[in-house]
């Protein structure tokens, strides 16, 4: 037998981030300031971020490649995982959960989305997300005193391992009729042996939709999102709101993009009731709630619609704007979720919507960032939410689906009057109760990056559409 | 092209939001330098703006202090800029109307009063934008930009039913927008450029002309307001800040029926003359619907915001006549309904600083104790009314008379609306000024120097162009010209084409 040793420098940020996430796992036990891991994990993941620059290739036998696609990705998990840990530090030592582990998984969970962006094969992808699943389920119950943290872990456990059950099932499936389960391979075998009219091709393709829609929170299969955001720690649901829908979206790209390529037609009308869906669902009974995390729930649902719209475009600028969207997406929304941190305090939960009444009043800097995030995720100019939502409707309408952007703006009306609200609570009504802030430095550096971020990529979006398009120009 | 030292439309647009940046660093309980800083800001654009005016080339319709640079080359989409005889006397109405928005709302704002400027300086940069941009999506990122600051400057610092009037503002207009961005991309998409002016060169097929007129209507008449999606403006009137009402009716409004001139006449020539009877007809329902609702209302400020509506609809028909003097006249009346609309609801706000109500029936008897405001209050009911001498008359006769060419029955009915609209006018001038004189106005204090130097300038207006209207028309010929060549010459090459068909057919 010839055993070669594997290239790894495709797979160095990957190596990195293990050895990073188990550094902090030992330092947890030498060190008393928590802080220190925390700032630990942010340098180490700056590090890693560096080790991207000349890492791409293939490595593993193509089991596991790293191009301009994945890389962005793991761009966005990165930025994904330092603004969650700069929105923890203080928080979860009001929660009183602040133990070490908190970080390691987060960075765990990261390495799992990084695995996932770069997978070629299915078994490599299979890997990746139950890796990020499941320290993700953790992290969900982190505080283990709190009934709805339980509630929220389990449910989104035992959804996700349904989710991973129907994943298995499209795996498995395909393996039988392709004998194969590199995606490449498995595209090459479809379009040779002809099996585009196979049903057995179709039935794994919607397993893998169902399986990817799980993990998006799309429309019918967004069950456990409202639940699971509303019970995690704020600071988790900020996490699992961008970085799991963000490495679905990398999974789904790949694995229908590529090996499901010669059934387009057939999978873009999977998607389409299922944008449309989301889209309806979580705009419309995000009106009803009454918890804020709650309804940036619906809103996380809402907005997997309107990104599927660049998966429905099915061409290589409809991934670019996908991408640029959850790019966005991660600012606007870590942002708003930073903003409700901000009000939980000791004896005080801060994350029902009447909390926000008056906000202006007593903290008016606080209330104007929230305005502009809020502005943002309506998708209202000059805001990022804009130029995410114009490049998506762009590749749609390029790809001929203008109805269905006329049905995405209307959603994105409704979407108005939620969103909005909570601007008219904070400026347009009298405080009922008092309001102290929590504020802490990280907390404020995760507000000022996101703000500008959100207003940069407004008012600037050329270069984030150039990075997307690079990425995307080899896939 | 621009001969000036500096650009002065990016000034226009981005002093105001310079402006924004300074209060932002000055302590809000300064009350005072705030508001000094805004109304400086406010003037130096004013001011900065008056060589669109003077240095205005007067001979042709080409575009005019032309910026033109790269924004986001990945979609070929430029930063560019320009102004012609159709929108030059908006931006000049937007920037003065900037001025008199600080100034009346001096002592009537007393909370947030560092976020009030924030949002007045704000909505009119991005309105003077929208009236700017040569760019489709600069264009629709100031359209959409200016409900921002809007939505604040009603829903925080209005009046008792704010909430509902502002949500129904952003929804209505949010409902027209986003057809007309979806109507954009298409456009975009169909062309490869979002360059207006290169766009407007093209033949597009009929029906997706008339896909794209529907999509654009959506916005423009939500705007306007058009009847029948009408129903927000008199909410919105009512429950905004003098300084609301005032950016609303003088140049908020004004997007709407300049969007009509600017893209649906042009771009869709065929759409827009297969549309005139449907446009016409609405126009004239709004016209007198509006005017009859006016002789009911009891709330002064209600009674002008469906005055405002009356007026676009003498706007609309003027535009869908589609000829020189409709046009002309209907730009006219645009600057003519800024300016008195806007010093009526100046003179409404005074009122109601003085007394903190909206009753019509509240302040009979008005000019025993304030007789100079009377007087001003005369005059800009005249001028509403139309009565020769003042502009209210040159741009109804013009609109009225671009009506009567298109359609006699048009004409006529719009003219029983100048009736309605001297009786409405005429009825309230009575009830709030000469009955007897009702006890809440007894001893009230006439307007203070900072109130007649905030209508002066209106004043002024008011009888420059009713007397002599010659130099501002020379201004928009042209213009309108050119866009008449664009709308009638796509239409004859339509007929041309169809012509063509036949004779293949019948070879």
């Amino acid at each position: 037998m010839n055993l070669q040793f594997p290239d790894l420098t495709p797979v160095m940020p990957e190596l990195f981030m293990t050895a990073l996430a188990l550094i902090l796992l030992c330092t947890e036990l030498l060190v008393k300031k928590k802080g220190i891991l925390a700032a630990l994990s942010i340098l180490g993941v700056v590090v890693v971020a560096y080790t991207l620059i000349g890492s791409s290739g293939t490595t593993f036998g193509g089991m596991f490649v790293s191009d301009g696609y994945s890389t962005f990705f793991k761009v966005i998990f990165f930025v994904n995982a330092i603004l969650s840990v700069l929105i923890s530090i203080k928080y979860i030592a009001i929660e009183r959960v602040n133990f070490g582990e908190y970080y390691s998984l987060i960075l765990i969970s990261t390495l799992g989305m990084m695995i996932m962006a770069s997978a070629a094969d299915l078994i490599v992808l299979y890997l990746g997300l139950e890796l990020m699943a499941l320290s993700t389920y953790v992290l969900a119950g982190f505080i283990r005193y709190d009934i709805k943290s339980n509630e929220a872990a389990l449910k989104y456990f035992l959804l996700g391992a349904f989710s991973s059950a129907f994943l298995l099932y499209g795996i498995s499936m395909i393996y039988g009729l392709t004998g194969t389960t590199d995606i490449k391979s498995i595209a090459l075998y479809i379009s040779e042996k002809g099996l585009t009219e196979n049903p057995a091709l179709s039935l794994s393709m919607i397993l893998f939709a169902v399986a990817f829609g799980f993990k998006i929170a799309a429309v019918p299969f967004h069950m456990w999102a409202p639940d699971a955001y509303e019970g995690a720690p704020t600071s988790i649901t900020a996490f699992m709101s961008v970085g799991p829908k963000a490495a679905g979206f990398a999974v789904l790209g790949r694995v229908f993009m590529i090996a499901f390529a010669s059934i387009k037609l057939e999978w873009v009308a999977v998607f389409i009731p299922l944008s449309i869906l989301s889209m309806a669902v979580g705009n419309i009974v995000a009106i009803a709630q009454t918890n804020i995390k709650r309804m940036l729930a619906y809103s996380s649902i809402a907005h997997a619609g309107y990104a599927l719209l660049g998966i429905i475009a099915a061409n290589n600028e409809g991934l670019a704007s996908m991408m640029s969207y959850l790019m966005i997406y991660a600012f606007m929304n870590i942002g708003a979720f930073a903003v409700v941190i901000m009000l939980r305090s000791e004896d005080f939960k801060g994350d029902s919507i009447s909390d926000y009444e008056g906000l202006s009043r007593a903290h008016p800097l606080l209330a104007a960032l929230m305005l502009i995030f809020m502005f943002s995720l309506t998708g209202i100019p000059p805001t990022a939410g804009f130029m995410a939502k114009l490049y998506v409707f762009m590749s749609a309408i390029n790809a001929g689906y203008t109805w269905l952007v006329v049905v995405a703006v209307v959603f994105a009306v409704i979407s108005a009057y939620f969103y909005l609200r909570i601007i008219m609570y904070m400026y347009m009504r009298e405080p009922k109760v008092e309001v102290s802030l929590s504020t802490s430095p990280s907390l404020g550096l995760a507000l000022g990056v996101t703000t500008v971020a959100v207003l940069a990529i407004g008012v600037f979006p050329l270069y984030l559409v150039e990075l997307a398009r690079a990425a995307i120009s080899g896939f | 092209m621009n001969n000036l030292p500096y650009p002065i439309l990016s000034t226009i647009i981005f002093l105001p939001v310079i402006g924004v940046l300074v209060l932002l660093i000055i302590s809000r309980s300064q009350e005072t330098l705030l508001k000094w800083v805004a109304l400086i800001f406010a003037v130096a654009t004013f001011l900065l703006s008056l060589p669109l005016f003077i240095n205005f080339d007067k001979s042709t319709f080409k575009m005019q202090f032309v910026e033109r640079h790269d924004w986001i080359p990945a979609w070929n989409i430029k930063y560019y800029l320009g102004v012609d005889g159709i929108s030059v006397f908006l931006v000049l109405l937007t920037t003065l109307s900037t001025v008199l928005c600080v100034l009346i709302s001096w002592h009537a704002i007393k909370i947030k009063v560092k976020e009030f400027y924030i949002a007045i300086l704000l909505t009119c940069g991005a309105i003077a934008g929208v009236f700017c941009s040569l760019d489709f999506i600069l264009f629709y990122i100031f359209w959409e930009a200016m409900l921002i600051p809007m939505y604040l400057i009603i829903g925080v610092w209005g009046g008792p039913n704010r909430i509902y009037a502002t949500i129904k503002f952003i929804l209505y207009t949010l409902v027209g927008s986003v057809l007309l961005l979806v109507g954009i991309i298409f456009l975009y998409l169909y062309g490869g450029t979002s360059d207006i002016l290169e766009l407007m060169e093209r033949t597009y097929p009929y029906t997706m002309q008339l896909w794209l007129f529907w999509a654009f209507f959506a916005a423009f008449a939500i705007k306007v307001p058009m009847f029948p999606v009408h129903t927000w403006l008199p909410d919105a009137h009512t429950e905004a800040p003098t300084a609301g009402s005032v950016i609303l009716a003088a140049i908020l409004i004004k997007m709407g029926a300049y969007g009509f001139l600017r893209f649906s006449l042009p771009f869709f020539p065929e759409a827009t003359k297969s549309m005139v009877p449907a446009m016409l007809t609405l126009s004239v329902i709004a016209i007198i619907y509006a005017g009859l609702v006016c002789l009911a209302q009891k709330d002064l400020k209600r009674l002008i915001a469906y005055s405002s509506v009356s007026h676009m609809g003498f706007i609309t028909m003027g535009i869908f006549a589609l000829n020189s003097q409709g046009i002309e006249g209907g730009i006219l009346q645009m600057i003519n309904h800024g300016v008195v609309t806007g010093a009526l609801f100046m003179c409404v706000g005074i009122i109601y600083d003085r007394t903190h109500s909206r009753q019509i029936a509240d302040h009979q008897g008005l000019s025993i104790p304030m007789p100079v405001f009377a007087a001003f209050a005369m005059v800009f009911t005249l001028a509403a009314i139309g009565l020769p001498g003042t502009n209210g008359f040159i741009g109804e006769f013009l609109t009225i008379l671009g009506g009567f060419t298109a359609n006699k029955l048009v004409g006529v009915l719009a003219a029983t609306g100048v009736i309605i609209g001297a009786g409405y006018m005429l009825w309230l001038y009575q009830r709030l000024f000469f009955m007897r004189i009702h006890e809440k106005v007894v001893g009230l204090p006439d307007m203070d120097l900072r109130e007649i130097v905030t209508l002066t300038p209106l004043l002024i207006l008011v009888f420059w162009i009713g007397v002599y209207p010659v130099p501002f028309l020379d201004f928009m010929h042209p213009s309108v010209q050119h866009l008449l060549e664009r709308v009638n010459v796509a239409g004859g090459m339509q007929e041309m084409n169809i012509a063509r068909t036949l004779m293949e057919v019948i070879r």
